[in-house]
């Protein structure tokens, strides 16, 4: 059989070094090799996912290679429903974000080296089924991620970049000893996530202890209030592809982290921190809606909406319920295709105006009618309209955890009007009113960026009217979670 | 075992003996003192070849020198850091020509040294090589004679080395009062025939602190960062190694053979050890503005870490140990590569000096980068694999607190380490002529590089030679 997820895997390091060996005054060759490579990537996963069997709650396409065989470290590759829409999303939005590059015009064979670089870190993230295996994908997507922020980023650019890092590290150091706390734990000794996940014999003590120090890794990626604070200045800071995808696919993979380690492997201490995670979900969408609604830069308001929209996916992995789990899973796949648009758009306005104060805009919806209809479609999609994916998770999630946190789900919902009032306000802003004479030039979104925010609508508004297609992809694996972590069938 | 008898298992050493002493003469003669350090590559190379593991632990020399598994396992390793610390020192340029012959000389001898200390069963034969190596190096910290840093250097190495030796001994001479031998093995059956003897679990800790004075472990460091910063580069890129390595290496033999009884009080001793190291090492290398001493402190730091895998003392933490020093000289000596040719380009060893970097040579930054990653412990470089082993023993012996101090000073470690690399990445060249890059600098690089990245992504090879040489 052909090894679909290694060649997902590693055709970008193959990439990266094709690139690596062509001069550097080649702009235009390296372009072409980071497209092809990622557009290959891209259709290896949409095949993974077209012949995914979504009635099989297992692992498939499983390859599996002894790696460090003293300490049972195996190269384990393997996706199932969990996984499945996170390998689609990075490889479509890496598709779209090497396209939207294209207007990086500095050190281009560096960018695009590094860029595959970080594709190959975040699709093995995705499709790692041992622990060792997972981590050193985990940190792979670190260090090209530090560059792209602090090359090719904004004035702050290097303070943002090394913020990230060492958040992420610290986060991860932690994770790293709770992983090996599991080995140590488990006889035989084995970083397996399905054998660990099969068997879990720990006390419920050391699940405390376990699910805290994984959750600080993961909680950090998220980011969950109040480890937010390295969200803002990296997403403010990046360049447009590199916000794109860390608001896309970066996010993604703590909360993927608490599904696919943090409940299957410590399920008594994930239930008894069940609470918890709400409390803190609600903190985080209530927060980060009223920043979000307090900010004149535009990226930094779409950045602050992450941390409120990534609050519900929290919400609902808090609740260990049907609707909640199929919720949090949606909501992952569906912010990171509308955020990653909003950014896209944010994107396309600072290329042409070099400022993203939302002052400074005005009247724009006359002068740019197709910019205008793209951004309001994004930002409804993204306040949660229905018709439109990001109605459906929301309210997935707030349907699975108003079963069991009644007060929280209720306080959670104020996050949904303050997405319209943010949303609302700022396309007001920038939209409506007189025109800012200074932009009565300015040229509407070009074919290349309607090419990358196009797919990205499609998707949005497929889900948005029938959901029930993706849902039935991941739903049997999800409610298999659930079951397995003793939740309500609901 | 007499000396005739021992003398087919002493090959490699007579070979080092004889390429020094042969240097030493031709030195007199010979003009191109570069001829010299091939001269001296070439008996490292040679000597290599006959390295064996013997099928039985060989004790030679009537018990003295004990060739067995672990000993054939840093003997390889001194021998690698040997050839690179030669090709460092051939591309050198601040070096007073006339002296340079005499310095292969040295660093052969040197390399016999250190060999000893890793073969040594017998504290006497521990304290020869230990004071052997010690004398060398001071000689070559001080090489650059008309340099006060460089005299400062050798002074101040020779002034802590003493007092350290000197406490080694009275704890030496304590224990030989105690058991009446000085054989590790003898001095386990006493040890383990008695009970608790507080005199002897002192002189154990006096023994420990002329160990700790080796590897530099705070509060036993305070000469490292000077010496580190003084002595010509390719001196101080091996006395980062190569005597800390060995000096690991008698530590872990003297405890684990002679002391195992005490396991319970060394292990205490050395996680305190680790936790003081690897936290001073760290928090002063943050503020550091000159890049030899910011790798002065990351050794310092670097040497916590391995401490770590001792504290456990199983048989993870323990391979950890050597697993995490072959990783640390590669990517060490690595890294001081990048730094010679810098300072021979630039003539400073200032960070500010590597702005731009990636620009003027790209390979370069990208070799200098790829080291301090795997400095840092981020997979999937060879320093990712020797930490994940020794976090993995401390878990395993369930030192938890040690284990969270060991994280965060990883955190704080990465981030000196990309000061580095922001300097390379972000910031702008003063002009940008590549830099010269000599031949035997480059092939240092080249063996650093690509042992980086292979033992980073194939390390079962090593794990498993690490589990074979722990025979104690």
């Amino acid at each position: 059989m052909f090894p679909i997820l290694s060649a997902t895997v590693f055709l970008p390091i193959a990439g990266m070094i094709a690139i690596l060996l062509t001069p550097k005054t080649q702009t235009k060759l390296i372009r072409q090799i980071a497209t092809g490579v990622s557009a290959v990537v891209f259709l290896l996963s949409a095949i993974a996912t077209l012949q995914f069997d979504s009635g099989d709650t297992g692992m498939q396409f499983v390859e599996k290679v002894a790696w460090i065989p003293q300490m049972n470290v195996f190269y384990h590759l393997g996706i199932d429903g969990i996984s499945i829409p996170m390998v689609f999303l990075t490889g479509l939005l890496g598709l779209l974000a090497c396209v939207a590059s294209y207007g990086i015009e500095v050190r281009v064979k560096e960018y695009f080296a590094l860029y595959l670089l970080l594709l190959t870190g975040m699709m093995g993230t995705f499709i790692a089924l041992d622990l060792f295996l997972f981590y050193v994908f985990w940190e792979v997507v670190l260090v090209p991620m530090y560059f792209l922020i602090g090359i090719w980023g904004g004035p702050r650019k290097e303070y943002a970049a090394i913020k990230f890092f060492l958040y992420t590290l610290a986060g991860s150091l932690f994770m790293l000893l709770g992983i090996l706390a599991l080995y140590f734990n488990s006889d035989p000794h084995t970083f397996d996530m399905v054998q660990l996940a099969a068997v879990h014999p720990y006390s419920l003590g050391f699940q405390k202890v376990i699910f805290l120090a994984l959750f600080l890794g993961f909680a950090i990626k998220v980011p969950i209030w109040p480890f937010h604070t390295w969200l803002p200045d990296a997403h403010v800071e990046a360049p447009t592809p590199i916000s794109v995808i860390l608001a896309g696919v970066l996010l993604k993979m703590g909360t993927y982290g608490f599904m696919r380690i943090s409940y299957p492997l410590v399920p008594d201490g994930a239930r008894w921190f069940g609470i918890y995670m709400a409390v803190l979900a609600l903190i985080g969408i209530v927060y980060g809606g009223f920043v979000a609604l307090a900010q004149t830069d535009f990226k930094k308001m779409v950045a602050y909406s992450s941390v409120s929209h990534m609050g519900f996916v929290i919400l609902g992995l808090s609740v260990f319920t049907y609707s909640g789990f199929d919720g949090a899973l949606l909501q992952m796949f569906n912010h990171g295709t509308i955020t990653a648009g909003l950014f896209l758009l944010v994107g396309v306005l600072y290329d042409r105006t070099h400022t993203r104060d939302l002052n400074s805009f005005g009247g724009l919806g006359a002068r740019v009618p197709v910019y205008a209809a793209m951004l309001m479609l994004f930002s409804l999609a993204s306040l949660g309209l229905p018709g439109m994916s990001g109605f459906v998770s929301e309210f997935l999630c707030l349907l699975g955890s108003f079963t069991v946190y009644k007060y929280i789900t209720m306080a959670s919902c104020a996050g949904i009007i303050l997405g319209a009032a943010y949303l609302l306000f700022m396309m007001q802003r920038v939209l409506l009113g007189p025109l800012n004479p200074k932009w009565k030039e300015l040229p509407e979104i070009n074919g290349r960026e309607l090419f990358t925010l196009v797919p990205l609508i499609v998707i949005i508004l497929l889900i948005g009217i029938f959901p029930q297609g993706i849902l039935n992809l991941f739903g049997p694996t999800t409610h298999a979670l659930v079951d397995a972590l003793g939740g309500i069938a609901r | 075992m007499n000396v005739l008898a021992s003398l087919p298992f002493f090959i490699t050493e007579s070979i080092l003996i004889a390429a020094g002493f042969l240097i030493l003469l031709l030195d007199l003669f010979v003009e191109n003192k570069k001829a010299l350090g091939w001269l001296a590559f070439a008996g490292i190379l040679v000597s290599a070849f006959f390295i064996r593991v013997p099928a039985e632990p060989q004790p030679l020399f009537f018990g003295h020198f004990l060739v067995d598994p672990f000993s054939v396992f840093f003997k390889t390793a001194v021998l690698g850091i040997m050839a690179m610390t030669v090709l460092m020192t051939l591309a050198y340029k601040a070096l007073p020509p006339k002296q340079e012959g005499e310095m292969y000389a040295i660093l052969s001898f040197l390399g016999v040294g250190l060999i000893m200390m890793g073969s040594a069963s017998n504290l006497l034969m521990i304290f020869i090589s230990i004071e052997f190596v010690s004398l060398t190096s001071y000689i070559l910290a001080g090489f650059e004679k008309k340099d006060p840093k460089s005299n400062e250097a050798a002074l101040k190495y020779l002034l802590f080395g003493s007092v350290a030796s000197g406490v080694m001994l009275y704890g030496m001479s304590l224990i030989f009062g105690l058991t009446g031998t000085t054989e590790l093995l003898g001095i386990k059956a006493a040890v383990s025939a008695s009970a608790l003897n507080h005199l002897l679990l002192l002189a154990m800790v006096l023994l420990m602190v002329g160990f700790a004075f080796k590897i530099s472990a705070a509060p036993f460091h305070m000469w490292a960062p000077d010496v580190y910063t003084g002595a010509p580069t390719p001196v101080t890129a091996f006395l980062t190694v190569g005597p800390k390595a060995l000096g690991f290496a008698v530590l872990l033999r003297v405890l684990m053979t002679a002391f195992t009884p005490f396991i319970f009080y060394w292990s205490a001793i050395l996680a305190a050890l680790a936790a003081l190291t690897m936290t001073f090492g760290n928090v002063i290398a943050v503020s550091q503005t000159n890049i030899k001493r910011l790798l002065a402190y990351s050794s310092i730091a670097q040497a916590g870490y391995i401490l770590m895998g001792a504290v456990a003392a199983t048989q993870i933490g323990l391979s950890g140990v050597l697993i995490y020093i072959v990783a640390y000289a590669f990517t060490n000596l690595g890294a001081f590569v990048v730094v010679i040719i810098a300072a021979n380009h630039f003539g400073t060893e200032d960070i500010e000096s590597y702005a731009g970097l990636a620009k003027r040579s790209p390979f370069l930054a990208a070799a200098l980068t790829v080291f301090f990653i795997s400095l840092a412990g981020i997979p999937p470089l060879a320093g990712f694999i020797g930490k994940f082993y020794v976090f993995a023993g401390i878990i395993q012996g369930r030192f938890y607190a040690l284990a969270v101090i060991a994280a965060l000073n990883s955190a704080v470690a990465a981030y000196y380490y990309f000061k580095v690399v922001k300097q390379m990445y972000f910031t702008e060249p003063k002009d940008c002529a590549p830099l010269a890059q000599p031949f035997p600098l480059m092939a240092a690089l080249g063996i650093a590089f690509a042992g980086v990245f292979i033992l980073g992504v194939c390390p079962a090879p090593l794990i498993e030679l690490a589990r074979v040489s722990l025979s104690f």
